[in-house]
């Protein structure tokens, strides 16, 4: 029996050798869950993409906060349904991630602008808080500016259907 | 291209392929020598291994004469150099990604052959020509990893670029020019009571002669790691910009692991020489040491993990060094599982004696190490088995961590001064009492003076640091019978160990105050502004703007003033890197020894105003200081002359 205790490290290390076999194999990383939901939102001051006026709170209200960029396809591809989202009244904020201001206002003015109104964050300062992997994402932040739900990837009907009682829930 | 300097990077090539040559006969021909008793075959594992260290030192001195000339024809150089680069930051560009790091990796781990072939001329040679021929099979396995997917040589003839595209500028600093240098011989150094304890499977010979020649290779490593792990903490609180000093992220955890093991192998090695206990646990922490931080090189190499330090990966290269990591742990497992039976301890000790408290000691120190590669890998079990995409949090790590640290430096002190073999509780207790009662008050003080009412976190680490030193001084004051002038007699182990555990006191009243007593704020500020935070007072004078070589920054110089009296001027910066236009922020800290004052440039804001963070860190410099006790505590200990007597004492034994 004791003579066989000494093969539980080999046997441990068996194990781990597989599940490092298998994570080899797996190239999607993206649906992490953010460690800071049920966190306050970051600290910032930036200014907004708009009028570059200095910010640095949220609005006190449940709002989605939609982590987008000039450079990237998903979120032009995900862009339709924000102003869908904005007509039936959900309350959205931009971050404009790595961006540059004047390719923003130009994108907004040829997509439509379902923002409240956008934060720059051109060095992705605020990004890195936030623990952004790459944009889009979304994050849902309750009237308090506590973070309560991330989404990592492009919003649409389908994700949608399964965030909005939550989202609902906060107001 | 006909001269023949402008075959310089081939050279380099070249020099790894002999050496890659070299120690394959490095692994053949000592274990021939071995199998068949011929001593002039063993001969062959010095001559051999210092051979490979030369042509390992070449290639990686002729990589750095690539960066230095700007020699954009080498691929690597082109991607991570600039002809704009500071000189030292061409040198440390060399290492500054994967496949000049791992080079640099496999030439520390030559190096260690070559030191261990030049101070081994007591040990038997049969024992020599086994550790050098399994340090051989290591050195195989990752030049050829080297060659076969990383090569750092490899040439973008015939299209070469103008120009490089600069090193990445969260590289370019003095930190990185030391830090990973100083980490990888910590983990490579490991490498080296590895095959002491392969070979003393193989040989079947265990005995306190053998951890007397592992002992101070062991702490050598363990010296080179806590330097490397204190150096990168240090580097990422000033460098990142935040002012966080520990992240509990994937690489760092990689190398906090072998750390702890390593820490415990100390530990246990000590009970194997004294006491001819815990032999084959000893083998096991030394596979076990070396396997982690194998494990390390994995994690940070293969992408199998997201983290923000991780080298670009590649699942080819994932896969070769998942095959290192199963035949070189794997085999040692196997090895250790055959013939552990072979070195069974024998002897006999009470509960209450210094063998129980290091075993104490051994198993918190190995559970810390393996709840933190639990916490690692864990996002990759829960997605085995199908369970959904988690990350944990440091929070996770804090609640393992936090409790199994307190328990550890609780029993650091009373266990260094217990006796082998049997020990009394009253005794320990008598010896003791005062020592707790003084760090009881003062540990109620300390929060209550500072913080002005109760903090538990403070109080419970400040306790635990100071039950740890008075314990220690104790110790120290009963073995001089109360006379200073008779310290110096009592040998530098002794000495050393007392450093060490005062080292481990002072990191942790350096994290409790941290931890506890930060104060942060994060301000909108114009030049004139004016910002209060704690006792002090941080005036931006002006803006301002400075030129450097590769770079363009918005400086904001501080006025920083505590009750009115200046205390410094500080110039945090904002800078923009020319080549790839990389955008940095540099902290700037006044730095004294009960607190650091911390300022970074956030973003800029509308009229000259930016979103400024302030930071007042009290005893922040006391987390790395201790760090530097535990190292020196290691070098004082490695420098005791028994492991230097031991030639004499065997011919007297023989």
């Amino acid at each position: 029996m004791k003579r066989l205790m000494l093969f539980i490290p080999l046997v441990v290390f068996f194990g781990m050798g597989v599940l490092f076999w298998v994570g080899l194999g797996q190239e999607d990383k993206s649906v992490l869950p953010s460690p800071l939901i049920g966190k306050p939102f970051p600290q910032f001051i930036l200014n907004t993409v708009e009028s570059g006026e200095s910010l640095n709170h949220l609005p006190q209200e449940a709002v989605l906060v939609n982590v987008w960029a000039t450079w990237c396809p998903t979120c032009k591809a995900e862009h339709e349904f924000l102003n869908a989202l904005a007509q039936q009244g959900v309350k959205i904020v931009g971050i404009n991630y790595k961006d540059d201001d004047f390719k923003a206002r130009q994108w907004l003015k040829a997509y439509g602008n379902p923002y409240l109104f956008n934060i720059a964050d051109p060095d992705g300062q605020l990004g890195l808080e936030l623990g952004v992997y790459g944009a889009p994402e979304t994050f849902l932040v309750d009237s308090q500016g506590i973070i309560r739900g991330k989404h990592v990837g492009d919003l649409n009907a389908r994700v949608w259907e399964k965030l909005q009682p939550q989202f609902e829930a906060l107001k | 291209m006909t001269e023949w300097y402008g075959m310089v990077p081939e050279f380099g090539q070249l020099a790894l392929i002999f050496a890659l040559l070299v120690s394959v006969l490095q692994v053949v021909i000592p274990l021939l020598g071995v199998r068949n008793s011929q001593d002039w075959l063993m001969a062959y594992a010095r001559p051999l291994a210092s051979a490979q260290a030369v042509f390992l030192l070449i290639s990686l001195a002729i990589l750095t004469y690539c960066f230095v000339v700007d020699d954009f024809s080498v691929a690597y150089v082109a991607k991570n150099s600039n002809t704009a680069l500071p000189t030292p930051f061409k040198v440390s560009a060399v290492w500054g990604a994967h496949e000049g790091s791992l080079l640099l990796w496999v030439t520390l781990l030559g190096c260690w052959g070559l030191a261990v072939s030049l101070f081994s001329r007591s040990l038997p040679l049969d024992m020599v020509a086994r550790v050098l021929s399994i340090m051989g099979m290591v050195s195989v396995g990752f030049i050829l990893f080297t060659l076969e997917t990383s090569n750092p040589f490899e040439r973008s003839l015939p299209s070469v670029p103008s120009e490089g595209a600069d090193l990445n500028p969260l590289l370019q600093d003095f930190g990185l020019i030391v830090h990973p240098p100083t980490l990888y011989m910590g983990y490579v150094g490991l490498s080296v009571a590895f095959p002491f304890a392969l070979a003393a499977l193989m040989g079947g010979r265990l005995d306190a002669a053998w951890a007397r020649w592992s002992r101070p290779w062991t702490t050598a490593a363990w010296i080179f790691l806590t330097v490397g792990i204190a150096l990168g903490s240090w580097w990422a609180y000033y460098e990142l910009g935040w002012g966080g000093w520990w992240f509990w992220d994937p690489v760092e955890n990689a190398s906090l692991m072998p750390w702890l093991v390593a820490t415990a192998l100390l530990h246990s090695l000590a009970v194997t020489e004294k006491r001819g206990l815990f032999k084959s646990w000893t083998v096991l922490l030394a596979i076990f040491a070396f396997s982690l931080s194998l494990l390390g090189t994995f994690l940070v190499r293969s992408g199998v993990l997201t983290s923000v330090h991780a080298f670009a990966s590649d699942p080819e290269r994932g896969i070769f060094i998942l095959a290192l990591l199963g035949i070189c742990v794997g085999g040692s497992l196997l090895l250790y599982a055959l013939k552990a039976p072979t070195v069974a301890s024998v002897g006999r000790y009470e509960w209450i004696s210094r063998e129980s408290f290091m075993l104490l000691n051994n198993l918190l120190l190995v559970v810390a190490a393996f709840a933190i590669l639990l916490g690692t890998l864990y996002p990759l079990i829960i997605d085995f088995f199908g369970m959904g995409k988690i990350s944990v949090g440091a929070s996770w790590f804090n609640t393992m961590f936090v409790p199994l640290s307190v328990l550890l430096a609780l029993i650091i002190g009373p266990g260094a001064l217990s006796r082998w073999k049997a020990d009394e509780l009253k005794r320990i207790g008598g010896q003791t009492v005062a020592a707790a009662i003084i760090s009881l008050l003062l540990a109620f003080a300390v929060p209550l003076l500072h913080g002005g009412d109760m903090n538990w976190q403070v109080f419970l680490g400040i306790a635990v640091a100071l039950w740890l030193i008075t314990v220690t001084l104790t110790d120290v004051w009963k073995k001089c019978r109360g006379q200073l002038s008779r310290i110096p007699s009592l040998g530098l182990s002794f000495q050393g160990m007392v450093l060490a555990h005062i080292g481990v006191a002072i990191t942790i009243i350096g994290v409790a105050m941290v931890a506890n007593y930060s104060e942060e704020k994060a301000a909108r500020m114009a030049p004139g502004d004016i910002e209060t935070l704690g006792a002090y007072q941080f005036e931006f004078v002006q803006a301002g703007h400075i030129e450097g070589p590769n770079f363009v920054s918005d400086a904001a110089p501080f006025r920083v003033t505590k009750d009115g009296k200046e205390i410094s001027l500080l110039t945090p910066e904002k800078r923009r890197y020319n080549a790839r236009g990389q955008i940095m922020t540099e902290a700037a800290i006044d730095v004294s020894l009960f607190r650091d004052v911390y300022i970074s440039m956030g973003e800029p804001l509308d009229n000259g105003a930016w979103g400024m963070r302030l930071q007042v860190k009290p005893f922040m410099r006391w987390v790395w200081l201790g760090a530097i006790f535990m190292s020196l505590g290691g070098a004082l200990a490695m420098a005791d002359k028994r492991y230097r007597r031991r030639k004499t004492l065997q011919e007297a034994n023989a």
